[in-house]
């Protein structure tokens, strides 16, 4: 075999953050062939595995995990650069910020469902600013925002509940396995 | 499962519970309204309160039409467009509603205590 001449050299913690990415974009799909009621209303179980490795490994972590599963899976579904892309990361940035912030909170009284939910509440607050000032700039959009909250409030418990039963427990294999230097 | 709701949690969703059900709340308690705007030509013709029942003539380029208000309510009775999609848009009840008259350039909009938002403007 001939040896590439391009040498890409990675670190134990890329392989990591691969790794996660690589069960955050599982989730992903698995959303994706979900139906919901109303375009736009997912369970977004991607983001058990964001607030796994904030837990564990710290915000940068996390934040890079969430943006490349925003990325891959974007690429994977064939809607890189449409504007359903651009909402996603546009709530996935919403949402790390939330959790950059949530991060004051103190960890004995608040835990993975308070994250999950606040995140979750970001992550829709921060998409449907950018669907009325880019999209649709009609104050009828509005009208829609009860129905994404109720969403956000249940799949935020649920993920919540989801990410503290794994962040207990060592059932994941794989998420922490490597340490990262 | 429920062990790993901490005490803050419980309180972050509460608060959340009660957001949503304020977003609810507001969707479902419409603005009553207190005046009408009639509009012609796109300047204002006419800006008057729902509390007295009466009609309106308004003139526009194809013809009058007849704006009647009644009970709190408004709408466009007669017009002389072709399809008439004013007029079968029936009584109007709630600030923010409105009814266009686009071919005889007559438009009747609905006024609350504060605007919620402005149909006519996008």
């Amino acid at each position: 075999m001939i040896r590439s001449t391009i040498e890409i050299s990675s670190t134990s913690e890329d392989h990591h953050v691969a790794r996660c990415a690589a069960a955050a974009i599982g989730l992903s799909l698995v959303d994706a062939a979900i139906p919901t009621p109303i375009p736009g209303i997912k369970p977004g179980f991607a983001n058990i595995v964001i607030l796994i490795v904030l837990e564990r490994y710290g915000f940068r972590t996390a934040a890079w995990v969430s943006l490349l599963r925003v990325f891959a899976a974007s690429l994977l579904f064939g809607s890189f650069l449409s504007p359903g892309f651009f909402l996603a990361l546009c709530g996935a940035l919403s949402s790390l910020f939330s959790l950059f912030l949530s991060g004051i909170l103190p960890k004995r009284f608040f835990g993975q469902v308070s994250r999950s939910v606040i995140a979750a509440f970001a992550h829709i607050s921060g998409q449907m600013a950018l669907a009325y000032f880019w999209l649709i700039p009609h104050a009828g959009l509005f009208s829609l925002a009860p129905f994404f909250a109720l969403a956000a409030l249940v799949f935020g418990i649920v993920n919540g509940l989801a990410a503290s039963y794994f962040s207990e427990s060592e059932k994941v294999e794989g998420l922490h396995q490597v340490p990262i230097q | 499962m429920i062990r790993s709701i901490k005490p803050g949690d419980w309180l972050v969703i509460l608060a959340s519970v009660f957001f949503v059900g304020f977003l609810f709340g507001r969707i479902w308690h419409a603005d009553k309204a207190q005046k009408v705007l009639i509009r012609k030509g796109g300047e204002v013709f006419e800006e008057v309160s729902l509390d007295r029942n009466r009609k309106v003539a308004v003139p526009g380029p194809l013809g009058v039409s007849l704006v009647v208000i009644s009970n709190g309510k408004a709408r466009v009775e007669k017009d002389p467009g072709p399809h008439q999609y004013c007029v079968r848009q029936g009584w109007l009840e709630n600030a923010g509603d409105a009814a266009i008259c686009l071919p005889n350039q007559v438009s009747v909009e609905l006024l609350g205590g504060r605007k919620r938002y402005d149909s006519l403007n996008y």
